[in-house]
């Protein structure tokens, strides 16, 4: 990831049409480093999706950081992820627990994508990285 | 007359914004809207006639329990049935698990079910589980790689099948092909096969007289033709009806009851255990009310006209494929872009106010069939204009120059 949280949240509120802002997210979804096939096991896979989401979660204990790896079969998705991987990525537990994903992107107007009817499988990734994040601060 | 414009004033929500623009609503298989009779109807059930039917001798009880069975005489009059032969269910679903399971003592390891491709999950998966109960085998019929019908390769199968039980939609939710049941159905006659038909896309665009029809069972859902959501109905001539088994046991449906044994009463009361649905049902008749007064015919070419329209839109945007028959639809239009993501494709039309499905629309065989993960669903209803399609259409051009 090239682009920090800041400078993402910077180009998507400085695009004044919905249309631009879905430009960016899916600009962002491109710019995810390609996931390896091997992660995309069965576990993985976020269940009731409609569309294909993976998660793939670890824990640095040397640098004590979470390491986040996520894809997509579909564009927005995989943008909103990238936005989750920005938020969350290469953070300690404690940091991870410190930030409210709901927040940020109800800040960037895409909370709508994190509605259970949405089905898109964002709101679970972020209850997968909060869950691991308080199991390794215990 | 028909005047599309008059019908709209009709549907309130029709009237909505979404996302700041005018609401094109294009997921009337997934559920109809619903007219203001019919909200009324909902409403002044509990506001002036709340009682409970077929219980108790007050006036209130006695004028739910009329305007409840004046319901069922309205649905049978729609469907040219007798009234005894409809059972009011929660919907299509509910409706096609009765006869399922009701057919459990029916059936043996001798029996045989055919299905189709193009059956929604509800009408596939407990006929897999009857099958599984009882060791009939399940068969699937053989239709085209377009996902059509070839009646006379169909017909050559069913003769050499001589199913126990056959069921298939009358339309399928996500292509709106319409299947040629006469000959189907003519061809299983012989073997006093048990029919049933999917009717829950079919029951509002084709409004099927099903006395001729001449199939064993039919079902379907209010809330795809104008009526509440959690009501809908079985249909089945009666001395089939009668034979099955009640799924639920309880109180309404007895005759009589001793701590040890109870008697059940004949069909449909044995099918309705407990209060039912009753201001649904009350909607439902409504909505009835409501289609009949329509000119059905001058209704049929709208939606005609407008499924046309959109086909040929969209058959001049480069890339995109349509998999839904031409020839004879209900007014349903299945298509991919290119190698686009059916939820992006989705997700972007809402951005507009354009409300489409998109996915596997319950029919992960028939995408399979397809050789699709899913696809994009616009789906039509009378109350839709030339003006939906053309923001539709605009909505998705703009969709895939965002993708580009």
């Amino acid at each position: 990831m090239n682009k920090t949280f800041k400078e993402l949240a910077d180009t998507l509120n400085n695009s004044p049409a919905w249309q631009q802002k879905y430009r960016e997210i899916m600009l962002l979804g491109k710019q995810l480093p390609a996931m390896p096939e091997v992660l995309k096991t069965p576990d993985a896979l976020v269940p009731g999706c409609e569309s294909k989401v993976w998660l793939y979660l670890d824990f640095d204990l040397q640098e004590n950081c979470l390491v986040i790896i996520g894809d997509s079969d579909t564009r927005i998705v995989k943008g909103l992820l990238a936005i989750i991987l920005s938020l969350y990525n290469g953070l300690t537990p404690s940091q991870v627990l410190a930030i409210n994903a709901f927040a940020e992107f109800e800040k960037l107007g895409l909370i709508s994508h994190l509605s259970p009817s949405r089905g898109n499988g964002i709101k679970a990734i972020v209850e997968r990285i909060q869950t691991m994040a308080k199991q390794k601060s215990l | 007359m028909f005047t599309v414009e008059k019908i709209r004033a009709d549907f309130p929500i029709l009237t909505q914004q979404i996302n700041n623009q005018p609401l094109v609503y294009l997921d009337s298989a997934a559920t109809s809207q619903k007219p203001q009779s019919v909200i009324t109807a909902t409403e002044r059930f509990y506001t002036q006639q709340n009682a409970n039917v077929h219980r108790g001798r007050h006036t209130l009880s006695e004028q739910a329990t009329s305007a409840y069975e004046a319901a069922r005489d309205k649905i049978a009059r729609y469907f040219n049935v007798q009234s005894r032969e409809i059972v009011w269910t929660k919907g299509a679903t509910e409706s096609i698990n009765l006869v399922a399971n009701g057919l459990s003592q029916q059936l043996d390891k001798n029996s045989s079910i055919v299905i189709s491709p193009l059956e929604h999950h509800a009408n596939i998966v407990p006929w897999q589980q009857l099958a599984m109960k009882t060791g009939a085998s399940l068969h699937v019929l053989p239709i085209q790689s377009n996902a059509t019908i070839n009646i006379n390769a169909c017909v050559k199968f069913l003769k050499s099948v001589k199913p126990t039980v056959f069921a298939i939609t009358h339309a399928s939710n996500a292509l709106g092909n319409i299947t040629n049941l006469g000959p189907l159905l003519r061809t299983v006659d012989e073997f006093n096969t048990i029919t049933l038909i999917d009717g829950a896309q079919s029951a509002m665009h084709l409004q099927p007289n099903l006395q001729s029809l001449d199939c064993d069972f039919y079902v379907f859902s209010a809330h795809k033709m104008l009526g509440p959501t959690g009501i809908g109905g079985l249909y089945g001539k009666y001395e089939r009806l009668n034979s099955l088994l009640p799924n639920q046991t309880g109180g309404e449906m007895i005759e009589s009851v001793s701590l040890t044994h109870s008697t059940f009463r004949d069909a449909p009361g044995k099918f309705e255990a407990g209060t039912p649905n009753i201001a649904g049902v009350l909607g439902f008749a409504a909505a009835i009310d409501y289609l009949n007064s329509l000119d059905k015919v001058a209704v049929h070419a709208h939606e005609q006209m407008l499924f046309s329209y959109a086909m040929s839109k969209l058959n001049n945007i480069d890339g995109i494929k349509i998999y839904s028959d031409i020839d004879s639809n209900i007014g349903t239009i299945c298509f991919n872009y290119k190698d686009e993501h059916p939820f992006d494709i989705a997700t972007l039309l809402d951005g507009y106010g354009v409300a489409v499905r998109s996915g596997h629309h319950c029919t992960q065989p028939l995408m399979t069939h397809l050789g699709i993960n899913g696809s994009v669903r616009a789906s039509f209803a009378f109350y839709n204009t030339v003006q939906d399609i053309d923001a539709f259409i605009k909505a998705l051009q703009e969709s895939i120059a965002l993708l580009d």
